[in-house]
């Protein structure tokens, strides 16, 4: 199908009914119970998963296929904000024109950056893609305040000309529109106890994340895909049999910074403002650790990955003391107090400490990712069926 | 004339923290080869060991004076300090006054210990892995740690006065015979530049004229060998990641009067002092420290109200720009070794 092989248009078909049965399947608890503030149904938070979805897939290309760890990527997802932002100030609220000039931008000026950061390897590029980042963000809050409006963040106003549209209607700003359908829409389907919210703008990143999806796994199948992992294998191999391998890592190193402004881009259609805090380098850290966790190199992983850390995020930073005691109010008031005093240090505020640990976790013990974990799980219950069915058919055990 | 120097002066004392961090860093690259992210978060937690101390010698007890009342007419309390209480009112207030240089004494077991446990508990496992993990986790720990202090001590700045004696500023230009009111520099930086010297030149010292020294020295240039020769090297080695991180907890301690520790302040050292490092060359000591008052120079330079004024946001963004150009010229660095991190 599409010029993929069975196993990956399978795959791809499975992302795709997740990816449109995401509002039943991520509001699995009834509106009224307990359980509700474990859902992760409502639109916002669903646009979150698919546009941190794109931003890890893309720099799942560049990291997970070369091995170049950028420290900086955040610097494009920033970039593809203002960008867009701009669009809608200057020309229209259709959010077509604003997603294109994101990646444009991003795309243009991740070609500077890779440009430049390419020439060294290993720690140095990093530590150069760390220094654009952080150049980009500084400056993003000083010089550039007319472009970037430093602190307070680009947002829209009543006096933006919007040229192709309308500068205001009836006095306030004009809604974030594709071709007329409005982001904010949604339908809202009640079943039962169930409340289901189908949202316009989740739809529109949906579309757009399955068509990166479908060109990531294409670039990953491709015989530049191929070269892209001679990079990581052995570079001075590669380039002994004559091969340049600067074109396929600068190209590499692009396409994953149009990614990153596509997340931008998308982020402005849903929301319409860029802050500067978008391009600051825990932001680079937090889209590593979400490839990384989901499996670096592994098609599905860093959507997983971007979908399990906003999740957790959203969970964490939600729960308080008066939850937990809610939780606990079967134990014995002591029991209570003492889990709660244990585990308020990892909630609320304190949801970046719970991901520090993960973070470091995941780096120990399982750094191929939730990836390699299904691998390990799926190799466990292998080995027992071999054993299951007789001696012979499990592998021969070495000579000691 | 007089504007120049002046800015070298300013420079000092950011170019001495960048240098000690970066002198960290080296160390710890150069000896177990290990990239530490966490080693901004030392610097931090060496800031917040001298708040710690200030904070454990006010501590007081109250009692009530009877003969004295507050506004509203109450018995007046009276808030003693334990110090002053034990060593008498005026030994106790010079101890609480001269909180940040005692935290010297304070931090260095506390870093040391932080250092070892953080070797030996994790880093260890870390020898062998690529870069990349050994960046990301120390990335996590960096996190973890950042936000134990932040749990501790609130997310806000703390205010850590240096003793009184060096609190104000005084003249320098006068000094050296230049016109008066035209150099006035905090005395406080002059002791940090004093103070960061002496720290550079006691690792330097340590490393040249000691046998411990040598056979890291000798660790450093060819690791199987010693190795070999029947030394425990990666003993001596976990000491000198032990030594990095109270290097850093020092440069954080002296530096929280200058700065009030917040608990980032760690991640934005930490950056500039990657590209510190880079730019002396890695692995190469020297370098870290040559680079590090260079580059806190060139900074202040750039902050000048004219270069500003030609171009805008210059100081925000020079040590970046002064990296890209020596990586993409001189790819070692200023004194960077042949054969370090060259893949």
């Amino acid at each position: 199908m599409l010029g993929l092989n069975k196993k990956d248009s399978s795959l791809f078909l499975l992302v795709l009914l997740l990816v449109i049965f995401a509002p039943f399947l991520l509001n699995p608890f009834p509106e009224n119970s307990e359980l509700a503030q474990f859902n992760a149904g409502y639109p916002d938070l669903m646009q979150r998963f698919l546009i941190f979805g794109i931003f890890a897939i893309g720099f799942n290309i560049l990291f997970g296929l070369t091995g170049y760890l950028s420290f900086g990527h955040a610097a494009f997802l920033g970039v593809g904000s203002y960008a867009g932002v701009w669009m809608m100030k200057l020309l229209t609220m259709n959010v077509l024109p604003a997603i294109i000039i994101s990646v444009i931008f991003a795309g243009l000026f991740s070609l500077l950056v890779g440009y430049i950061s390419l020439r060294r390897s290993g720690i140095y590029f990093s530590i150069l893609t760390l220094a654009f980042a952080q150049m980009s963000f500084s400056l993003a809050y000083s010089v550039l305040t007319p472009i970037t409006a430093g602190e307070t963040g680009l947002q829209l106003a009543l006096d933006d000309p919007r040229i192709l549209g309308v500068s205001q209607v009836d006095g306030t700003i004009p809604l974030a529109h594709f071709f007329g359908l409005n982001m904010r829409e949604s339908y809202e389907l009640a079943m039962g106890g169930w409340l289901f919210t189908f949202n316009a703008g989740y739809y529109l990143c949906a579309v757009i994340m399955m068509i990166a999806f479908y060109v990531a796994i294409r670039i990953f199948r491709s015989p530049f895909g191929m070269m892209l992992r001679a990079v990581k294998s052995n570079q001075q191999r590669m380039n002994f049999t004559g091969l340049n391998s600067r074109p396929y890592t600068l190209a590499a190193f692009v396409i994953s910074g149009m990614y990153a402004g596509l997340a931008g881009g998308l982020m402005v259609a849903m929301d319409p403002l860029a802050g500067a805090e978008r391009m600051q380098w825990t932001a680079s850290g937090e889209v590593v650790l979400m490839t990384i966790l989901g499996g670096a190199g592994t098609l599905i992983g860093p959507v997983l990955g971007a979908g399990f850390i906003k999740y957790l995020e959203n969970i964490f930073s939600k729960i308080n003391d008066n939850i937990l005691y809610e939780w606990f109010s079967a134990l014995p008031t002591a029991v209570a107090d003492v889990l709660v005093f244990v585990i308020h240090p990892f909630i609320g505020k304190g949801w970046h400490l719970t991901l520090g640990i993960m973070f470091m976790l995941i780096v120990i013990f399982l750094p191929g990712g939730i990836m390699e974990g299904f691998q390990r799980i799926g190799k466990m219950f292998s080995r027992k069926k071999k054993t299951a069915t007789g001696p012979s058919g499990a592998a021969p055990a070495p000579a000691e | 004339m007089d504007a120049i120097l002046l800015q070298i002066l300013n420079g000092l004392d950011k170019g001495s923290a960048y240098a000690l961090i970066a002198l960290g860093l080296t160390l710890i690259f150069g000896t177990l080869g290990v990239v530490n992210f966490a080693h901004g978060a030392l610097f931090m937690i060496g800031a917040f060991c001298a708040v710690m101390l200030s904070r454990l010698l006010s501590l007081s007890y109250t009692t009530i004076d009877p003969d004295r009342t507050d506004f509203l007419g109450n018995p007046l309390k009276v808030e003693t300090p334990y110090v002053e209480a034990w060593f008498g009112p005026e030994t106790g207030a010079a101890i609480i006054d001269w909180s940040v240089p005692l935290a010297i004494l304070f931090s260095i077991p506390i870093m040391a210990v932080i250092g070892l446990v953080m070797e030996r508990g994790l880093i260890k496992y870390f020898y062998k892995r690529p870069h990349a993990d050994q960046i990301l986790v120390t990335f996590g720990l960096a996190i973890v740690l950042q936000e134990i202090i932040k749990y501790f001590f609130g997310a806000n700045p703390i205010p850590t006065p240096a003793p009184d004696v060096f609190a104000g500023s005084f003249d320098f230009g006068a000094m050296i015979g230049m016109d008066p009111n035209v150099i006035i520099y905090p005395y406080w930086r002059i002791v940090y530049f004093l103070f960061a010297a002496v720290i550079i030149g006691g690792v330097f010292a340590f490393l040249q004229y000691t046998t411990f020294g040598m056979v890291v020295r000798a660790g450093m240039a060819d690791r199987q060998t010693v190795g070999l020769l029947g030394i425990n090297i990666d003993k001596r080695f976990t000491v000198m990641f032990a030594l990095a991180a109270v290097v850093a907890g020092l440069a954080g301690v002296m530096y929280a009067p200058i700065n009030s520790p917040n608990y980032h302040m760690g991640m934005d050292f930490l950056v500039l002092s990657f590209v510190v490092v880079v730019v002396g060359g890695m692995g190469s000591l020297p370098g870290a420290v040559l680079a590090g008052f260079v580059l806190g120079i060139l900074e202040s330079f750039a902050s000048m109200a004219q270069v500003v004024s030609l171009l805008p946001g210059i100081n925000q963004i020079i040590i970046y720009l002064v990296a890209i150009v020596i990586l993409l010229t001189r790819p070692r660095g200023l004194m960077g070794r042949k054969g370090v991190m060259e893949s």
